[in-house]
């Protein structure tokens, strides 16, 4: 990272506030925190509204007439269809107890990225509109009018928040700014107003399937070059199948997972487990993501991404889906995808081919994460597993923010690593499941551009894993998650370089006996196993 | 602005009623009429929110889980901090509104240099709102006891443990201490330290001075400068029961007491004070975690444009045909 | 989804809390308290005066007999000298009640109309008057 941001300066914290109110001080563009905007080609793509190419640095940002009146039509039409957003405009104390949580907040000091400020940031507007108080005594009663000024702060702000929802875990009224922040980012949206990052991936994935953009032959390319390394390494050739119609099971994952390490290792993971369970399942190459960059979007953009998966499932006649590691996936997954395109009626509950275990908690869904089918293979006893193969490994495991606020899924991938691993260590309590840290990057702000924002973010994170570094020798972090696995790398890299980053299946893969494999010299890595070093 | 403000409105609040009652005699309108006014507002106000906030659905339900999930039988679930029965969210909900779970939890994150950073438990804010909520719930029981001539069993209980430490005559009530106190540290920590002082508007501090006004002329009233305390039931028994009548020389210090109660109801539903009604609405907590298992239904779930199969395999037919996947269409 | 049931389920709870005591004494007239001086010893004062003005009695008895029991108690100090100069043995039985015989138609009537149990009797001998009602419930 020749170029990155200065490491002495971000140590530096500062949390000394502004001489002047927050509502007097203008937002600054700092250079490396903020990302590229919108390209006017991939928001037409999507239809949407004032499309064309602009530059937040610029002064003119190219909005469109009336825009004023375009954001506070949508703002009465959401506090109408949303309840926790018209209660968390109304029912804050400001007590504060939020204000240290954010990882944005401790890695960068700014004051408006405390969650509640960044919250006022839409207050102060709603009650200027919405409110009696408001109306009447104005800034006396925390209002102040919408303009220029404050849309930019708006902006700067809300992709500096990566709806990770660890503020809410500690409000006592269960304040979700992530919910707030979904509402800034579509208002945004209705001006034209998104990032390069999102909005790229977001077209992409609504006319090619996956956020990354591979067409058909590149993602099958893609997996074959997976495949082949699997059979350097264990001497099996294995044989997926896409689009086939009449698989039992079709799988999703992030396409994340099919284009960079450590990702790729994690694939190879789920491809040699499936082989090794001769599990009759497919890929997609139309619903090729399991990830939903519309989510970062608005709540239709979303909802249109979603709808593939099960329109896929459905065409494909499968029984069930199962869907790979990824965190907002499963938040939308979890709290959003039944809801907007279900009832998935022509899928069966899932049903484990090899353990025969009914996933009651997804009779509605029918969709169950990877990490749960392979628990309950573990705990059956289906698979043979040789944990020494990962003792070159001292891990820790990161839990991604949404599969543990959003979902709660913290047992299952501990109890695969320790199936998988032999030397295990957790962060310090404060910092992992319900209160783990953001990886820093979430939401769509993992673009490079952003990198000072993104280290600053990604610091609580790096400082707990340094911390187990110093303490037990720690040089793995897993997770379960394609966002993470894109930026702890990089996080790591810059503040803890001696740790590097992985996906649960990879780990499983690594320690899974496959019938017929040859005696493994290498890891999915292509880094010798333990003991077999000096061959 | 925001600290000043405040502080003078509640002093104009208090000079209000004084001039009111004692120059201006106006006995019946801030004995009576305010009254009257301030719970009429109070009720028909903290309906109106409520219903607004009613009014608009639970589109996506949203719990934010703190615990392990409904899994196998062999994980051990976390009934309480990730419900996925109705039984389990009363249990979170009863912990929240009863006992503050979540701020419970505060931690103190402190940085140091290297950069490293360390948590540490912080309870403080916990204690002290936990202090002033329940100490503000027992002293409105006391209260009760002007407005029943036989007063119910639960009131003398909770007056007779509120004063079990018998101290002094009249006896001195432990709640009238802990909510002076709370309501000190509350007040004092939006002013000292720098980050909630920066948030803090002046809604935030009016109903803190206004309720420590309020306690501290109580307070006054029972153990310093006492008031005819009998007349205080009359006129609190007269309107409870339709007949207000304003007993002669309660004394100005009653109804400067009864004036900013009066404000502070009459307040309530327009402020942040409505996190009352508001914290039972919130949708991280008040939902069970069980969307896999039970859909919920969004009523304004509406139609949208997607890029279809057909769409998709339009544009790439050649492509997959070539690479060997099925198509729909030759 | 509304959930409007439970909502309004809720709201009706709030509102009954919040109107029970009028709900409670809807239809009740309120009786005042009317302690009564009328005892044997009082009808037969040429002036009738307590050991302080009536108005301090009214609000401060609680306060004096507390000064009193610690003055008797602490100091073995039976002595009190009122503001007008005059000196009366500090005893709530032989002075107050001396006078005040009519502890049901004195004391009581302003403490149960207040709902005040004041402890007196815990040690002081209740005077032989009729039967009295006893308090509710022992206080502690």
């Amino acid at each position: 990272m020749a170029k990155g941001p200065n490491k002495e300066e971000l140590s530096k914290l500062d949390y000394t506030l502004p001489s002047t109110e927050w509502m007097d001080t203008p937002v600054e563009f700092k250079p490396g925190t903020f990302c590229w905007g919108a390209k006017g080609k991939n928001l037409q793509t999507v239809e949407f509204p004032n499309a064309r190419d602009w530059t937040p640095v610029e002064d003119d940002w190219k909005l469109p007439q009336e825009w004023e009146g375009t954001v506070l039509e949508a703002m009465a039409d959401r506090l109408s269809k949303y309840r926790s957003f018209k209660l968390f405009m109304d029912i804050c104390v400001r007590c504060g107890a939020c204000a240290d949580k954010c990882h944005f907040y401790i890695g960068s000091g700014d004051p408006k990225n405390m969650p509640v400020l960044r919250a006022e940031l839409m207050r102060s507007v709603y009650r200027k509109y919405f409110t009696t108080p408001g109306k009447i005594l104005g800034r006396l009663a925390g209002a102040r009018e919408l303009n220029v000024d404050v849309l930019k702060e708006w902006w700067y702000y809300f992709f500096q928040c990566t709806e990770c929802r660890r503020c809410s875990v500690f409000c006592p009224y269960g304040i979700d700014q992530a919910e707030i922040t979904m509402m800034g980012r579509e208002f945004l949206n209705l001006l034209g107003l998104n990032t390069d990052w999102i909005s790229g991936p977001v077209a992409n994935c609504y006319m090619k399937g996956n956020h990354l953009g591979l067409e058909p032959h590149a993602i099958m390319n893609s997996i074959e070059g997976m495949i082949d390394d699997i059979e350097t390494i264990t001497g099996i050739r294995i044989n997926p199948s896409f689009n086939r119609k009449g698989a039992e099971i079709l799988f999703v994952t992030p396409s994340g997972d099919l284009f960079a390490d450590p990702g790729t290792f994690t694939a190879m993971g789920y491809m040699m487990l499936f082989h090794e369970l001769g599990l009759d399942y497919t890929w997609s190459t139309y619903a090729s993501e399991g990830g939903n960059f519309g989510f970062f979007t608005s709540n239709e953009m979303a909802k249109r991404l979603n709808a593939k998966i099960y329109a896929e499932a459905k065409r494909l006649g499968v029984k069930y889906i199962i869907g790979g590691e990824c965190g907002h996936m499963w938040r939308v997954l979890t709290q959003y995808m039944d809801t907007w395109n279900g009832p998935a009626d022509f899928l069966e509950v899932p049903v484990s081919p090899i353990t025969g275990t009914r996933f009651e908690n997804s009779k509605s869904i029918k969709m169950i994460h990877v990490a749960e089918f392979t628990a309950d293979l573990i705990k059956h006893g289906k698979l043979k597993l040789d944990p020494s193969r990962n003792d070159n490994l001292k891990l820790t495991y990161h839990d991604s923010c949404n599969v543990a606020r959003g979902m709660g899924m913290m047992e299952e991938p501990r109890y695969i690593i320790k199936n998988v691993c032999n030397n295990f260590y957790e962060m310090p309590e404060d910092t992992i499941r319900e209160k783990t840290f953001c990886c820093g990057s979430g939401t769509g702000l993992n673009a490079s551009e952003n990198m000072e924002l993104r280290m600053r973010g990604g610091l609580p994170r790096a400082n707990a894993v340094k911390y187990v570094h110093e303490k037990h020798g720690v040089n793995m972090l897993a997770n379960i998650c394609a966002i993470d696995r894109a930026t702890l790398k990089a996080s790591m890299e810059y503040w803890v370089p001696q740790v590097s980053v992985t996906g649960l299946h990879e780990l499983v893969a690594n320690a899974l006996i496959m019938t017929g494999e040859k005696e493994r010299e290498t890891n999915l890595r292509g880094e010798p196993l333990p003991g077999k070093e000096g061959n | 602005m925001r600290v000043l403000f405040p502080f003078f409105t509640v002093i104009v609040l208090v000079l209000l009623a004084f001039a009111g009652v004692k120059m201006a005699n106006l006995h019946f309108l801030f004995g009576v009429i305010i009254p009257y006014a301030a719970i009429t507002v109070f009720i028909a106000g903290f309906i109106y929110r409520v219903v607004g906030w009613g009014r608009s659905p639970v589109p996506f339900r949203i719990p934010t889980t703190c615990g392990q999930m409904e899994s196998f039988p062999w994980i051990k679930q976390n009934k309480l901090e990730n419900p996925s029965t109705t039984l389990g969210v009363i249990g979170r909900m009863l912990l929240e509104v009863l006992f503050f779970r979540s701020l419970f939890r505060n931690i103190k994150t402190e940085f140091r240099e290297g950069p490293k950073f360390s948590y540490g438990s912080d309870k403080w804010l916990w204690m002290a709102g936990l202090a002033f909520h329940w100490s503000f719930l027992i002293i409105l029981i006391r209260h009760l006891r002007f407005f029943f001539l036989k007063v119910p069993y639960l009131i003398h209980v909770t007056e007779s443990l509120d004063s079990f430490l018998q101290i002094g005559a009249p006896l001195f009530y432990i709640t009238d201490a802990l909510i002076l106190g709370a309501v000190t540290f509350l007040v004092l920590r939006r002013f000292l330290i720098p980050q909630v002082k920066y948030i803090s508007l002046a809604a935030d501090y009016f109903p803190l001075f206004l309720i420590l006004t309020i306690a501290a002329t109580g307070v006054l009233m029972r153990y310093f400068s006492k008031v005819h305390i009998v007349g205080v039931k009359e006129l609190a028994m007269g309107l409870v029961s339709f007949s207000p009548a304003v007993p002669e020389g309660i004394g100005v210090l009653f109804y400067i007491h009864l004036f900013l109660v009066c404000v502070l109801f009459a307040y309530f539903p327009f402020s942040k004070l409505m996190h009352m009604g508001g914290v039972f609405l919130s949708p991280t907590r008040n939902l069970a975690n069980n969307n896999r298992a039970v859909r919920h239904i969004n009523p304004w779930n509406y139609p949208v444009h997607v890029h279809t199969y057909e769409e998709y395999e339009d544009d790439f037919r050649e492509k997959m045909k070539k690479a060997g996947l099925p198509v729909e269409k030759e | 989804m509304y959930d409007s049931g439970k909502i309004i389920a809720g709201l009706i709870v709030f509102v009954l809390l919040v109107t029970f005591p009028f709900i409670s004494n809807m239809g009740k007239a309120s009786a005042k308290p009317k302690p009564s001086i009328d005892t044997p010893v009082i009808n037969e004062m040429a002036v009738k005066k307590c050991v302080e003005p009536k108005e301090f009695m009214r609000a401060e008895h609680m306060q004096l007999l507390n000064n009193w029991r610690d003055s008797v108690v602490r100091n073995g100090d039976r002595i009190y000298v009122n503001t007008a100069g005059q000196s009366y043995n500090m005893s709530l039985q032989n002075t107050c009640m001396n006078c005040h015989s009519n502890k049901k138609k004195f004391c009581d009537e302003c403490h149960n109309y207040m709902a005040v149990n004041p402890y007196c009797w815990s040690c002081h001998i209740q005077p032989k008057e009729q039967p009295n009602e006893q308090p509710k419930e022992n206080m502690l």
